[in-house]
């Protein structure tokens, strides 16, 4: 399997994307992302030497735009689906440890 | 029996309407009615807006008895799939973490098609964040198919394709990534066309692969795609990476509709056929026969990078997915866990409860490709290929005007038959995807139906805004046939 994609492989690649994984759900993605990769790496068989890689297929460079005045979202319109807030913040638990403090 | 009047296409209706011959509210009423009977089963829509979709049809009524000039969709009932953001009704993306999410703002093409003057009927399903090929992945429900309901209608626009299929609206909006709009139209026996990236706003379509990403129309004819882009396309100044209007072919589809293009030149891939079942390849075979009995010369193509295209668009859009999806952390909005404990809880626990499972499944795909030790062989890499797959797209363009492929090896999947083997699903995209790759507008046509008497879609691809000449050929194909606006034989049952 490629790369030895194993649960702990499975698990920091969580920790790094902030999800909680299931048992379960650690051990089925183990074997689908391993069998997902190797399918992948089916791309090295293609030289790309000397290829720019390409980002979009736009062909424009730079928009800018004038830097006008123009209407944004209202604090009530921006706050409005928040799931908890305070006045005009939106509220999460403690960042911090409380006894290590700031 | 079905209401003679939702047979109709989007022109004629707009027209009827403006001339006074049917209201609006009539047609919107029996579009609600269809939806009443249909949706219980189909699950098409996610949400329905009864009362405001007929005041809306009644002041489209009253403005033209007082002898306004209304726009090219008035009165029209047309559905919008659910990640394109509305301030009336939620816009969940199929997802649990946005089931209660509300937008502040309507998207631009919503903007463009109610200053049409069309009427907005729902809000349609679809795979979670667009992450599917079967709307099974629908946080909630699947949408089921209209010719068939043990089958999937395809995804991730599944509820637009199927809407439209069983007469629940005229038309629809979708959004295509790598083949989200012109496979549902496929299997559901509708036109879809995802336009050239870029032609067509993405501001308020919530993201996915943002590089790939492009919205577009199913409707049941060729004639009403081109309808539908003439109000939806065009330079957005809130969309940086919509162009200008003026690196567009045409900007009327409609005009030369009907003219056919003189001297065409139909390119086929080599070996493009070969994965695909055997009704499939033959409904190729029959449309370059229809095409050459218009005149048309087949030349054959060598595109041999499209062997790694599957493998390279996975790995740009899941990227991609993973660091849109970032911000679907339980702070701002969307879902947060009850069970959070912490600030970090409040990310990794919303996520793991709101997230379906396809869409943890790419995020975890992309974080990996993005990761330190792994980003140059997976993700640097695959912009290589990309880029080598639109650079012999482009050749093959030199050759060709436009280019035949399936919109996938085999007709509608069974419900249920692609969820164990995600790369299975994956696979079956060989033929759309190269298309988002390469920014290349293209079209699912209906083609035909297989022994199973299910639809089968043909392919057409062009060069880079080419969509009035795409549309063209593709009205070629159309008229020649007959195979568009079947009814669904399942619907009456």
């Amino acid at each position: 399997m490629a790369q030895g994609i194993d649960r702990a492989l499975v698990r920091k690649v969580a920790s790094l994307a902030r999800l909680d994984l299931t048992e379960q759900e650690a051990e089925e993605f183990t074997g689908q992302l391993g069998a997902i990769l190797d399918y992948f790496n089916k791309i090295n068989l293609l030289d790309t030497t000397a290829v720019e890689p390409l980002a979009h297929c736009l062909p424009l460079t730079n928009c800018l735009r004038d830097d006008q005045v123009g209407t944004c979202l209202q604090p009530q319109q921006a706050l409005a689906n928040a799931p908890d807030r305070d006045g005009d913040f939106f509220k999460v638990p403690p960042i911090l440890d409380e006894e290590a403090g700031p | 029996m079905l209401d003679a009047l939702l047979q109709m296409d989007c022109l004629d209706l707009a027209q009827a309407i403006k001339a006074g011959r049917v209201t609006s509210l009539e047609v919107t009423r029996a579009t609600l009615d269809a939806i009443d009977r249909y949706n219980p089963t189909i699950n098409a829509y996610l949400t329905v807006f009864h009362e405001l979709s007929l005041d809306r049809a009644r002041d489209v009524d009253r403005r033209i008895e007082a002898g306004q000039r209304l726009g090219p969709l008035a009165g029209v009932p047309i559905a919008i799939k659910d990640n394109i953001c509305t301030t009336f009704g939620p816009t969940t993306c199929g997802s649990r973490i946005l089931a209660n999410f509300r937008s502040p703002y309507n998207a631009t093409v919503v903007d463009r098609l109610l200053a049409a003057d069309a009427v907005i009927v729902g809000k349609t399903n679809m795979d979670e964040f667009a992450m599917g090929s079967t709307t099974e992945n629908s946080a909630f429900g699947p949408t089921r198919n209209p010719w068939d309901r043990d089958r999937a209608p395809g995804g991730s626009s599944g509820g637009s394709a199927a809407a439209v299929a069983a007469r629940m609206c005229f038309a629809a909006l979708g959004s295509d990534t790598g083949g989200s709009i012109r496979q549902p139209a496929g299997f559901c026996g509708v036109v879809g066309l995802k336009p050239t990236y870029g032609r067509v706003s993405r501001y308020g379509l919530v993201a996915y692969g943002s590089s790939l990403d492009q919205i577009g129309p199913l409707a049941r004819s060729v004639r009403d795609c081109g309808l539908l882009m003439n109000v939806i396309a065009g330079h957005d100044p809130r969309d940086s990476t919509s162009v200008p209007g003026a690196f567009a072919e045409v900007e009327d589809m409609l005009e030369q509709l009907d003219t056919p293009v003189s001297g065409l030149r139909i390119g086929i891939v080599k070996g493009a056929l070969d994965g695909a079942d055997i009704p499939v390849q033959r409904s190729v075979a029959q449309a370059i026969d229809v095409y050459r009995d218009l005149g048309g010369q087949v030349v054959e193509l060598q595109i041999p990078a499209l062997d790694y295209a599957v493998a390279t668009y996975y790995i740009i859009a899941t990227a991609e997915a993973s660091s849109n999806l970032a911000r679907y952390d339980g702070v701002h909005y969307g879902y947060r866990s009850p069970h959070a404990r912490d600030c970090l809880e409040v990310y990794t626990r919303s996520r793991a409860e709101g997230l379906g499972k396809e869409v943890k499944r790419r995020i975890m795909l992309g974080t990996y490709a993005l990761s330190s030790g792994y980003y140059d062989a997976y993700y640097l890499k695959a912009l290589k290929v990309r880029n080598v797959i639109r650079q012999q797209l482009s050749a093959a363009f030199e050759q060709c005007d436009c280019i035949l492929m399936p919109i996938a090896p085999t007709t509608a999947f069974r419900l249920g038959q692609m969820v164990a083997d995600p790369l299975q699903m994956y696979l079956a995209d060989v033929y759309t995807i190269p298309a988002n790759l390469a920014g290349i507008p293209a079209i699912s046509v209906p083609a035909g139906l297989d022994e199973h008497g299910l639809p089968i879609g043909l392919q057409i691809m062009a060069p880079a805004f080419c969509e009035g000449r795409l549309l063209r050929i593709a009205r070629m194909f159309e008229a020649a046939t007959g195979w568009t606006g079947l009814v669904p034989t399942g619907l009456e049952s």
